[in-house]
């Protein structure tokens, strides 16, 4: 399979007369984040939104081939275990924005055999759900996309979801709280799980050696079980014996991404993660970000291992700058009042974010990850006018470099930690 | 004429599994774990009109006298992922995936349930299972938690909850009026609340009304326990009893019990899983049968498969050799984990010397043993006897179909679809088309809703 092979990045399908190289020395990399018709919460009163549309296959379809004409490195797929809610810690009982969604890794196993060469990286929950499960679902993601599988990792304090396990009982909780001392014991410990389900995810993704399956006619024995290893984790909040019930999947390890804002999450990215979303409101804020998770990531052991930090931003692009304000403004109105965010909010034309990415890439960032506030409109804008716009400049890709999520991302297939050196 | 209608049959496609069904020394023999082994198949199934793909789980690897058992296929795609993307390679073909209720939690399995269905347009369906065992529990959360005996009231109570979460959406909320700004009808939509022995929750579902109201039911246990479940809650079982006798033995009996959950027969099929060997002619197939049985007894297999009776580490014997004369271990710790088999032998001592005798009186060695006391396949002969033999069965209600399952992957369903199926159209008790979108309508099924309907008038 083509996903088996190491990818080489170095080695790009250099075509006759294309100006630049079609691996920029420093290429940025482009992810877009799908979230039903979009981020924006009036985004489905669009024309082009189509939102009776949501719960089926070809919503989703239709959106990743977009982002696939647009060479874009990956598509993240959002989700949760309850409604979506306008306050963080409990459900608002509103009815004018869109409410339910499909599960994340289905619709990008479902996406998978559409594709041939863009990441799918579905967000799972890790506080609900079973690390043995998680593994063995992006394993599986990987194999039905021959390598471009990914998942981002989200935690959830909100007591509502709890109640849908009925396993724990999580006290009542708002964002502001969050940052009292007992509020950031509460999410260490969340995220101190999380960092053990990853751990078990990833130990369970090479509890297979590339080779165990030998089909030896011989002896009669279909696989060498001294390349099987139980992974026996013991942590704080649960023990997971191993091995996987599936094979190491063609990446080796799929990528393995979470969004964070502060330094609890921050040292989540820096212990596990392969990308950290984080959201910079400006250049020096960039820089003191990429500065706390490499210091993070130092302190974790990890220093000389490619971590990359995107940047979050959410996007109104439009040919004109007025266009892209008008718009967010109309759908404000729509909205009823502002929308407000954890990243940043740009409305501008191609040339102006292209602008900015380069800005903030400057301090440290090595992509981006964009939020199209409305799906329809603003991930064609990105394929069709930014995605040019960075290939002009020289800093984007013109043609897919490699056959797997990791090699898009100038990142090596690991070395299994229980093959004997 | 007084015969009564020829009944429609229906057929599935098991994916071959990890167990000794499955040859994978045979040159043919392709990846079991790289998807397009997976499409293969399922476009070979719904090319020939088949009503549904079938996937079996495990969650833990099988081991044997403590260690892992190397000998038949190991290791398998995450179901639910391996189905959502076949759902992007197919049309009409149902998907059914075995999904534990001991180790999922109720919120979780109906959503992707639920979004299975939404993404494959309504083909979903979900063989219940339980497990019983610490050993697979290692792997969890919350390990073996579980008491035997209680591990058909979670299914139960699983079950039921999942439900629950289907029905807790109409049909009906979403309105999605770009011009009122009217996105949900109800902001309660998906409300739900449950309290039980096993399950205590409450909030909101996330997931709307999928095609099929809920994924079609299966249920593949044969204990009393098992077929009262079966009776009371699926839509279909995956039997074990594909002979003529068996089979209507257990049609009869799992049909008769419906009357009491206030359920017609036409409301439950019997599927029981077959395999077969399929040749030009009845000879050659029945030549290709014994090949077939020695490829899936090697030496070593049969050594493997004499331990689970005798329960003693027997890799000192010579399979070309005669039985033990030693007795099977009776003790209650067993040398076998993870596999259903092992609890087959109730009475080790008795069925060691029934075995014993067989193989006198026959000069038997071990593995002629294994290979002759083991499964030999459901149907064997030339395409008109097999297509013969399947309808026959069918029309004599020991079952309303088969779940066939090949024995080489991916390709071994290739020949039944090309010879077998024609025929079995030919006499008109097998479609040509798909007659609607859904599994519901492959297996003519009533939308929940309208059985709700039925039940309550």
């Amino acid at each position: 399979m083509n996903g088996m092979t190491t990818p080489s990045p170095l080695s790009p399908h250099l075509q006759e007369g294309t100006p630049v190289s079609a691996t920029p020395r420093n290429p940025l990399h482009l992810a877009v984040a799908l979230d039903g018709t979009g981020w924006h919460p009036a985004s489905w009163r669009e024309q082009v939104a189509r939102p009776r549309d949501l719960f089926t296959a070809g919503h989703w379809a239709d959106l990743v081939a977009e982002a696939e004409r647009g060479l874009l490195d990956f598509v993240t797929f959002e989700d949760g275990l309850g409604l979506q809610s306008s306050h963080y810690g409990e459900l608002d009982g509103r009815t004018d924005q869109v409410r339910g969604r499909l599960d994340a890794v289905l619709t990008a196993a479902r996406i998978a055999p559409l594709t041939r060469h863009i990441g799918l990286v579905p967000t799972v929950i890790a506080t609900h759900t079973e690390p043995f499960h998680i593994s063995k679902a992006i394993a599986t993601l990987d194999y039905v996309s021959t390598g471009r599988a990914g998942l981002r990792v989200q935690i959830s304090a909100r007591p509502h979801e709890a109640d849908h396990f009925g396993r724990r009982t999580f006290p009542p909780i708002d964002l502001s709280e969050l940052q009292s001392p007992a509020g950031q014991e509460r999410l260490t410990d969340l995220f101190d799980e999380a960092a053990d389900h990853v751990e078990v995810v990833r130990r369970l993704w090479d509890s297979w050696e590339d080779d165990a399956e030998i089909r030896d006619a011989a002896t009669g024995r279909f696989i060498d079980r001294d390349k099987l290893h139980y992974i026996d984790f013991q942590g704080r909040h649960f023990s997971v014996k191993g091995p996987s019930i599936t094979p190491r999947p063609p990446q080796g390890q799929p990528l393995v991404t979470a969004l964070a804002h502060q330094t609890v999450p921050y040292r989540l990215v820096a212990r596990q993660a392969d990308v950290g979303y984080v959201t910079p409101q400006d250049s020096a804020h960039a820089r003191a970000i990429v500065a706390e998770i490499r210091a993070e990531q130092e302190a974790a052991g990890r220093a000389g291992e490619p971590l990359h930090v995107f940047g979050d931003l959410v996007v109104f692009l439009d040919d004109e700058q007025a266009a892209a304000e008008d718009r967010r403004a109309r759908l404000d109105a729509l909205a009823g009042e502002p929308y407000t965010s954890d990243a940043r909010i740009f409305a501008g034309t191609p040339q102006q974010l292209a602008d900015l990415l380069q800005e903030l890439a400057a301090e440290g960032l090595s992509g981006f990850r964009l939020r199209p506030a409305v799906a329809g409109h603003d991930l064609p804008a990105i394929t069709r006018g930014l995605v040019p716009e960075l290939q002009r400049r020289g800093v984007f890709r013109t043609v897919y470099e490699a056959d797997t999520l990791r090699g898009l991302l100038g990142l090596a297939r690991p070395a299994n930690r229980y093959t004997a050196a | 004429m007084t015969s009564k209608p020829l009944k429609q049959i229906h057929l599935a496609a098991h994916f071959p599994g990890v167990n000794n069904t499955t040859v994978w020394s045979d040159p043919k023999a392709g990846s079991h774990i790289e998807f397009s082994s997976f499409a293969h198949f399922a476009r070979t199934a719904e090319r020939a009109r088949f009503d549904f793909l079938f996937l079996a789980e495990g969650l833990r690897l099988r081991e044997q006298g403590g260690k892992i058992y190397d000998l038949d296929v190991v290791g398998r795609p995450d179901t639910f992922t391996v189905l959502a993307a076949l759902a992007a390679v197919t049309e009409h073909l149902g998907l059914t995936g075995t999904i534990n209720s001991t180790f999922n939690e109720p919120y979780e399995v109906a959503r992707q349930f639920a979004s299975l269905d939404h993404l494959s347009g309504g083909r979903a369906a979900w063989n219940v299972v339980t497990s019983w065992d610490a050993f697979t529990g290692e792997n969890f959360r919350r390990g073996g938690f579980l008491p035997q005996q209680e591990r058909y009231s979670r299914a139960k109570e699983f079950l039921a909850t999942a439900n629950e979460l289907f029905d807790s959406w109409h049909g009906d909320e979403i309105v999605a009026d770009q011009t009122t700004g009217v996105f949900l009808r109800d902001a309660k939509a998906g409300a739900f609340a449950h309290t039980g022995q096993h399950f205590d929750i409450h909030g909101q579902f996330d997931v709307p009304r999928s095609p099929q109201g809920r994924p079609v039911i299966f249920q593949a246990g044969d204990s009393e326990e098992g077929r009262e479940f079966a009776a009371s809650s699926a839509d279909a079982i995956f039997s074990r009893h594909a002979t003529l006798e068996a089979g209507q033995a257990f049609y009869a009996d799992v049909k008769n019990r419906l009357a009491k959950y206030g359920r017609r027969h036409d409301q439950l099929l019997i599927l029981p899983a077959a395999s077969f060997a399929l040749a030009d002619t009845d000879a050659e197939a029945e030549e290709l049968a014994r090949a077939v049985r020695r490829q899936q007894v090697s030496g070593a297999t049969a050594i493997k498969h004499l331990e689970f009776v005798w329960n003693r580490d027997l890799s000192s014997y010579d399979p070309e050799g005669p039985l033990p004369d030693i007795d099977p271990d009776v003790s209650d710790h067993h040398i076998s984990k993870g596999r259903a088999q092992v609890r087959m032998y109730r009475d080790p001592l008795a069925t060691a010397r029934e075995w014993r005798e067989l193989a006198a009186a026959n000069n038997w060695s071990i593995r002629d043993l294994v290979i002759h006391t083991g499964n030999r396949q459901t149907f064997v002969g030339s395409p008109a006897t097999i297509a013969r033999t399947i309808n026959d069965h069918v029309q004599a209600d020991a079952g309303d179909g088969f779940i066939l399952v090949p024995h080489i992957t991916p390709t071994g369903l290739d020949d039944f679809a090309d010879k077998v199926v024609p025929l079995l159209q030919e006499q008109g008790v097998f479609r040509t088309e798909y007659e609607g979108p859904t599994l519901r309508h492959h297996l003519g099924l009533a939308h929940p809703d309208a059985v709700d309907d039925r039940v309550a008038s």
